[in-house]
């Protein structure tokens, strides 16, 4: 099981800010391709971090691992 | 009890308080760049402003970019508070303050950590107009991130 995170226009688009995910998928690249398959939501613009630490798409995942989704900062 | 030197606030922000966080006898110079909210953008009127933050990855990040500092300015010393919540036109939505032995470091610290907090610390603005609202991804909307991931910028 992993926590998902969805921040700004995400978090709205699909009503939730945190989701349990039940399984492990084994890379952030197959997470990605699942929750836009699940949510019917674009993350091809979207940064992802894992246990608050940017990870690129072949990063490995792990049982209980938090993973956001970071859409474009505009911060500042 | 020391005050955090990277801090993301719900609170108005006071630019003196983080400025006295990098105030030590050693610097000669503090640089100080507040960033407020803009009432015109390209002829859009905005209303207020509505950020968001993943705020404890967001104060790490900030933390990263007091160190990246460190490393390419070893004399400087930096402290960021940004607020998140609703912000009104004025408002003050971040404040930088380097402080440094002699001023060109500041300064070019202080512009360094505006543009890496543009780029790295995920903290969101959703702009309120008179006809409806959008959240605001990079600014200009150019900039992807083929890798998924953000580039380290060199100098």
């Amino acid at each position: 099981m992993i926590r998902l995170l969805f921040f700004a226009h995400l978090g709205e688009q699909i009503g939730e800010r945190q989701v349990t995910w039940p399984h492990v998928p084994k890379t952030v690249k197959q997470l990605k391709d699942e929750v836009e398959e699940r949510y019917g939501i674009s993350l091809g613009r979207v940064m992802t971090a894992v246990n608050e630490e940017y990870a690129r798409d072949e990063a490995p995942l792990h049982e209980g691992d938090t993973v956001a989704f970071i859409p474009p900062v505009s911060g500042g | 009890m020391t005050e955090p030197l990277f801090a993301i606030t719900d609170r108005p922000i006071s630019v003196e308080d983080v400025m006295k966080k990098v105030m030590r006898p050693e610097a000669g110079a503090v640089a100080l760049f507040v960033g407020t909210v803009r009432e015109w953008t390209n002829g859009k009127r905005t209303l207020f402003l509505q950020y968001e933050a993943y705020v404890s990855m967001a104060e790490k990040m900030l933390a990263q970019i007091g160190a990246e500092i460190k490393e390419k300015w070893p004399g400087a010393k930096t402290a960021i508070t940004h607020r998140i919540g609703k912000l009104e036109i004025g408002d003050i939505a971040v404040v930088i303050a380097v402080s440094s032995p002699h001023r060109a470091e500041a300064y070019e610290a202080s512009r360094y950590a505006i543009e890496r907090i543009k780029q790295i610390v995920p903290i969101w603005k959703k702009e309120q107009w008179e006809d409806g609202s959008a959240w605001i991804g990079d600014q200009l909307e150019t900039t992807a991130y083929p890798s998924g991931k953000p580039e380290v910028k060199e100098e």
